[in-house]
């Protein structure tokens, strides 16, 4: 099993706690306050080489497995998550290009990655379809040697910083076409004429995180950009998932712990009733219950992460893990502003911020409810023959 | 520039770990607590690391005396930009005993061994304080040394050191071959990069036991006892200042 680290592992995760602990947390209060997309904090992840770990070597990248990404991942959102968000919406938006690219759009698209910290983004969802993919009306009419592109697109992480994106449309317009065979897969260019991002997005949480509605306005993309062929879009869509999971569910645990760890900090100073808040059995089993949920969540995301990196299919860990992890990240947090009281409410204080954090793990990367319509369905699918 | 520089690094809890003194006080507790890089090695081997990118020198050779775990901190090393390690295996009894006086035995026969020119240790080390191996090496070398460096200035044949002093900064010149230890503003130490951990991998550690280097091990030295600093009385809080000198007085402080 995949419970020893090796060395290189550790080398890995030192280096990413040590970028978090001394560069992330000191500065990720003022990017929370301001929203400003924190540049320099993610130009850095790039110096280290924390960020686009599964770009393949022939690009110029690590071409690191999922586990391994996963334990960097915890570290940077041990940090802050808005950061982590950030970065990991680079790892989903270029997920279908290394799982589904020819040679050619991988060269080009992800090793421009490895040249310059640039972001990309994955662009799927649409104001009137989230969960519901195969719902989005985004079209894509080919002409000539050329597909225009027309709709709109919403909640699009680093979509306002974006050198290219990986889009979902509908090539085939008859309504009844399935699912597996009406949408396609397109690499755009942020600067082609007619995309059009939106202002940012104001959330509750990850405020640093750039999230944008674009509208695509007659985009005409070039047939060249198409991941595998025509109608091959929603396999290559979900299928970036079973990667990209682990590592969100790896973020959401990075979150917990942070909770975890500033919330027993404080319940070893704090005094009431004459001794310090630990020591109070009521407040040492909100203790031990956060631990149990955070060590749970780790080993759930690791498994998940070494089955694909084994080279099976791990949607059924791949959900549970990231399922699991949103749901105990909001419990732990919200655990986290309890244990500090009154302070826990404030923002001088940092657990307020990691109960508005962690509220977007149970709905990105496929809802929680989402989740569970995966897992029973992959759980039905042993019972029955 | 042909030189080759020598690094001492030394493996020891990490600074950010709380301390605990064990039960039979014959030390503190090791097992299981988290290791790193002494942070004035770190200060060390990016000196070495830059002269090497600046041309000034040829090679850069990591040192960690101590067992297996210390090939760790050699890794650690490479992967800042060192080319090659050497892990001198010292285990059980002969660890425990060992101390600045061996470990400058160990890097003195390294030095002529490997040809060194040059020799970069931290000032001390964050666990036993000892502030000597650097000296010590430098003795046993008969070489000229340069501590408490906060810069370093390669001159051909000879280096200009400007060392912090208690009454401010010192500037010397030595000939080299000689002996620098780091002091924390000699530079800021990077990370290794996830690319360089990679690339360390391929680089070479080779295991000398001291034996090899014909350096006797044996210490002058036996530990008493360990324990930790007492513990701080709670103090008494007065209403006036004739009450403090009257209780001053009481207590024979005055």
């Amino acid at each position: 099993r995949a419970w020893k680290l090796s060395e290189q592992q550790k080398e890995f995760r030192d280096t990413a706690r040590k970028f978090a602990r001394e560069e992330i947390i000191p500065a990720a209060p003022h990017y929370d306050k301001t929203g400003e997309f924190p540049v320099p904090l993610i130009k850095r992840a790039w110096e280290l080489g924390l960020m686009n770990s599964h770009i393949p070597e022939h690009c110029g990248g690590l071409g690191l497995g999922i586990f391994d990404a996963c334990l960097i991942t915890e570290e940077l959102a041990y940090g802050c998550t808005g950061v982590q968000t950030a970065i990991e919406a680079n790892s989903l938006g270029q997920m279908p290009v290394i799982i589904a690219g020819n040679n050619d759009q991988q060269k080009k698209y992800l090793g421009r990655m490895s040249e310059e910290p640039l972001m990309c983004a994955y662009c799927v969802t649409e104001p009137g379809a989230g969960s519901d993919v195969a719902g989005i009306k985004t079209r894509a009419e080919k002409k000539g040697n050329e597909y225009i592109i027309n709709g709109q697109k919403m909640w699009i992480t680093n979509g306002g910083a974006a050198n290219w994106y990986f889009l979902l449309a509908r090539t085939d317009p008859d309504p009844k076409a399935p699912a597996n065979k009406a949408f396609t897969g397109f690499i755009i260019d942020a600067d082609t004429p007619g995309v059009q991002p939106g202002r940012k997005e104001i959330n509750m949480g990850q405020r640093c995180s750039d999230t944008r509605g674009i509208t695509f306005e007659d985009v005409r993309v070039p047939k060249e950009n198409v991941l595998i062929g025509e109608g091959a879009g929603f396999k290559v869509a979900m299928g970036a998932f079973d990667k990209t999971r682990p590592p969100v569910a790896a973020g959401a645990t990075g979150l917990a712990q942070r909770a975890l760890d500033e919330a027993t900090k404080y319940a070893l100073e704090r005094k009431t009733f004459g001794k310090v808040l630990a020591h109070h059995q009521a407040v040492s089993f909100i203790l031990a219950e956060m631990a149990m949920k955070v060590e749970l969540a780790r080993m759930a995301y690791q498994r998940a992460a070494w089955e694909v990196d084994e080279g099976r299919r791990n949607t059924y860990f791949a959900s549970i893990a990231k399922a699991f992890a949103g749901d105990i990240a909001n419990q732990v947090a919200s655990d986290a502003v309890q244990v500090f009281g009154g302070n826990g409410f404030n923002s001088e204080y940092p657990v307020e911020k990691l109960m508005r954090d962690a509220k977007i793990y149970q709905i990105y990367e496929g809802t929680a409810q989402i989740q569970r319509i995966i897992i029973a369905r992959e759980h039905l699918a042993k019972y029955t023959v | 520039m042909s030189a080759r520089v020598l690094v001492g690094v030394k493996r020891v809890i990490d600074y950010a770990v709380k301390i605990r003194v064990k039960p039979d006080k014959t030390g503190v507790v090791t097992d299981g607590v988290k290791h790193s890089m002494n942070p004035f090695c770190e200060i060390a081997i990016e000196e070495a690391v830059r002269l090497k990118e600046k041309k000034l020198i040829k090679e850069v050779i990591a040192v960690s005396c101590g067992p297996q775990q210390s090939q760790e901190t050699i890794r650690t090393a490479l992967a800042m930009g060192a080319d090659r390690g050497i892990h001198v295996d010292v285990s059980g009894k002969d660890y425990e005993n060992l101390g600045p006086l061996q470990v400058s035995k160990i890097l003195a026969a390294l030095a002529k061994k490997e040809d060194v020119r040059l020799i970069i240790l931290g000032k001390q080390a964050i666990d036993d304080d000892c502030n000597q191996t650097g000296q010590m090496t430098a003795a046993l070398l008969d070489w000229p040394q340069g501590t408490f460096a906060s810069q370093v200035d390669f001159q051909e044949d000879s280096l200009k050191v400007e060392r912090e002093i208690d009454g401010g900064l010192e500037t010397i010149k030595i000939k080299m071959p000689a002996v620098v230890t780091a002091d924390l503003r000699l530079n800021e130490p990077r990370y290794a990069t996830l690319p360089n951990i990679m690339k360390a991998k391929k680089k070479k550690i080779d295991t000398v036991k001291p034996s090899d280097l014909g350096v006797d091990l044996s210490s002058q030295l036996e530990v008493l006892s360990v324990e930790e600093p007492s513990q701080r009385q709670a103090g008494v809080k007065v209403e006036t200042v004739e009450d403090l000198i009257k209780k001053l007085r009481d207590s024979g402080r005055i």
